[in-house]
């Protein structure tokens, strides 16, 4: 953490404060105040879109968790989104329960599966989780596909809105409004678990894990602690996507949703909440973007329409690439180069 | 008896061309120690370029074939120059995300060219079947199946014998060695890319000759590589061509016996399942080095 000169800590728990200085906190209550008047003024599309996002926010922190700080690389995110938003789909429209109890039990539930995803981690390394997450991911998918009796398959389910009483959330508006304090309330969460212990014996593992262990962090039960913890985002945000949908279907969770996932946190910044929420709001928009780009070019072009259909993952893969070539660290770490220049401008030293 | 010597040879084909595509990988894994998880973009690639050759600029066969294969190896070069060697030392899930980015790239290049429609892909090997000890089997099998063999000794061959195959071995031993023995490192990296891109691109030409068109699906076929090498491990020349096989005939089986219980599909995810049983009982494979890790 960079701070300015003459800004010295002098205790532990200053220097583990939350928010650095009060200018930082009133801004993050500004943006909170901004983004609850957001949408008094938006448009349907404006509240789809930053619907989407906070669902990525969710997801990003999620992985961001597991792969940025604590280093288990997991190529099947996609999967533990699907199971929470097959969870609350199944839960709400077959069984009947409330939405409200359905979105910590997607959570939880995805949790476990993600708890036994997580198991091979204690013996498996970097490519060789990665591979098995890649399997998991397949298998997962497999299995939406053909247990028709609970998931029907490939027609997919149609997921009833949340409600409170009779008030039904089922506008973009009144979902957003959930999904943002879901946001909201996970993002503080995440920031808050890495002053813990908890948090710290992630960091060390993903550093060094043998040296750890060593120092003496368990390493089964704090690799499994991540796991739950990253797919428990994970579900939440797949139950929330589910109720934003309305309709879920096997097509929703495809592997390239996992790399999109990836793509996110490390354009973002791994090992950063922050990261993962401009990562998040980055992809988003990059393809809604396009998608509008697209859509309006092969209106003027009808005879480019293959050629603009490829435009979207062509474009994604480039931005991959630069960014890991060119800014590794991601937006997060830019955005901490940008600020700190202006903060002691013209007169750095 | 006949429905499971018919999986089997089906197997034996398929597995010969996951042989030759896992080849690829494990040359790479060796060398640089990267997961090159565009190995199935490769595959079409070459697989088009062929079609585009053939069917567009109407060359014959043979020179097409070469022209190719000529194509491939530059693009192997290209891409190790360009974007593989920055990322050299960084983290692994940055290289896996950069070899992802790249086989989005290609994909998109492939799709803009010539759209999501499967193209007939021009005959070499004709489909009528011939009798192999009482079984039907397809001449473009038995053609591909002698292709891929062929290559594995010629590799093996190129290997043992020549001055840049014991370099690359070399550099998979000891990348430090190699060095202070006056090798450079980048061109055996950038000789394997290309020699990657150029097996690929075979596999490629082989597979659409095998099922008589070309569409963005034969990517997927880069995704089963995967259990392929982690089965024979991941830096094993004769473990990639072992489980190639196995994989292939694995994956016969299992559909062939398994589907009508669960309503297709299981030829997709059974190599799957067989890579996490893998990893569960033996993570380094069947002739993979395992890793020792000292703090």
């Amino acid at each position: 953490m960079v701070a300015k000169c003459g800004d010295f800590k002098r205790s532990y728990f200053e220097d583990e404060a939350i928010f650095e200085t009060h200018f930082v906190r009133a801004c993050v209550v500004g943006w909170i105040i901004v983004l609850f008047i957001f949408p008094f003024f938006a448009d349907s599309y404006l509240l789809d879109v930053a619907n989407q996002i906070g669902v990525a926010i969710i997801g990003a922190i999620g992985l961001n968790i597991l792969t940025g700080f604590t280093g288990q690389i997991s190529i099947g995110h996609a999967a533990f989104l699907a199971i929470g938003a097959y969870t609350s789909a199944i839960l709400t429209s077959k069984v009947e329960l409330s939405f409200w109890i359905s979105l910590p039990l997607a959570g939880f539930i995805t949790a476990l599966i993600g708890m036994i995803f997580g198991v091979p981690s204690l013996r498996l390394k970097g490519l060789y989780l990665a591979m098995a997450t890649f399997a998991a991911h397949f298998i997962t998918e497999f299995t939406i596909n053909h247990w028709e009796s609970l998931t029907n398959g490939t027609a997919g389910i149609l997921v009833p809105p949340p409600a409170i009483g009779t008030f039904q959330f089922d506008t973009d508006r009144r979902m957003y409004f959930i999904i943002f304090i879901t946001v909201i309330l996970l993002t503080f969460f995440a920031r808050n678990l890495f002053r813990t212990k908890v948090g710290r014996a992630f960091i060390a593992i993903r550093d060094r894990d043998i040296s750890a262990a060593v120092m003496g962090v368990n390493l089964f039960k704090y690799k499994l602690l991540a796991f739950a913890i990253s797919s428990f985002y994970a579900g939440i945000a797949g139950a929330l996507l589910a109720h934003h949908r309305k309709i879920i279907t096997p097509e929703n969770f495809p592997i390239w949703e996992a790399i999109r996932y990836l793509a996110m946190i490390i354009i973002g910044g791994l090992g950063s909440i922050l990261g993962s929420i401009y990562g998040a709001i980055f992809m988003i928009l990059l393809d809604e973007v396009l998608r509008n780009i697209t859509t309006t070019l092969s209106g003027i072009f009808p005879y480019m329409v293959g050629l603009l259909a490829s435009l979207r993952e062509g474009v994604f893969g480039i931005t991959i690439i630069l960014f890991l070539i060119f800014e590794p660290d991601g937006l997060a770490a830019r955005w901490y180069t940008i600020r700190n220049y202006w903060k002691l401008w013209p007169f750095s030293y | 008896m006949e429905f499971f010597l018919q999986l089997v040879v089906n197997g034996i084909v398929v597995g010969s061309i996951y042989a030759l595509v896992a080849l690829g990988f494990v040359l790479i894994y060796k060398a640089s120690g990267i997961l090159n998880l565009a190995q199935g973009e490769f595959l079409m690639v070459g697989a088009y370029i062929f079609f585009a050759i053939v069917d567009q600029f109407h060359v014959p066969l043979l020179p097409a074939f070469f022209l190719t294969l000529l194509f491939s190896f530059i693009l192997g070069l290209l891409i190790e120059r360009w974007i593989l060697r920055p990322l050299i030392g960084e983290p692994i899930i940055s290289v896996i995300m950069v070899t992802l980015g790249l086989a989005s790239v290609l994909r998109a290049l492939v799709q803009a060219f010539y759209g999501t429609d499967t193209r007939p892909f021009p005959e070499f090997f004709s489909q009528k079947p011939i009798n192999l000890l009482g079984i039907p089997v397809a001449t473009s099998y038995i053609g591909s199946f002698i292709c891929v063999s062929l290559l594995v000794v010629l590799f093996s061959i190129f290997f043992k014998y020549t001055n840049t195959g014991i370099a690359m071995r070399a550099t998979a031993s000891d990348q430090q060695a190699t060095m202070s023995m006056g090798i450079s490192i980048k061109r055996i990296f950038a000789i394997s890319w290309s020699i990657a891109a150029v097996v690929s691109a075979i596999g490629g030409i082989l597979l659409g000759n095998i099922r008589g068109g070309i569409d963005g699906s034969l990517v997927f076929l880069g995704l089963k590589v995967i259990p392929v090498v982690i089965l024979g491990g991941l830096d094993s020349i004769l473990g990639a061509i072992l489980g190639g096989l196995l994989i292939g005939v694995f994956e016969n089986l299992a559909g062939g016996y398994l589907d009508p219980f669960f309503g297709g599909g299981v030829k997709e995810v059974a190599p799957f399942v067989m890579l996490v049983l893998i990893l569960m009982i033996k993570p380094y494979g069947l002739f993979g080095t395992e890793e020792i890790e000292r703090v």
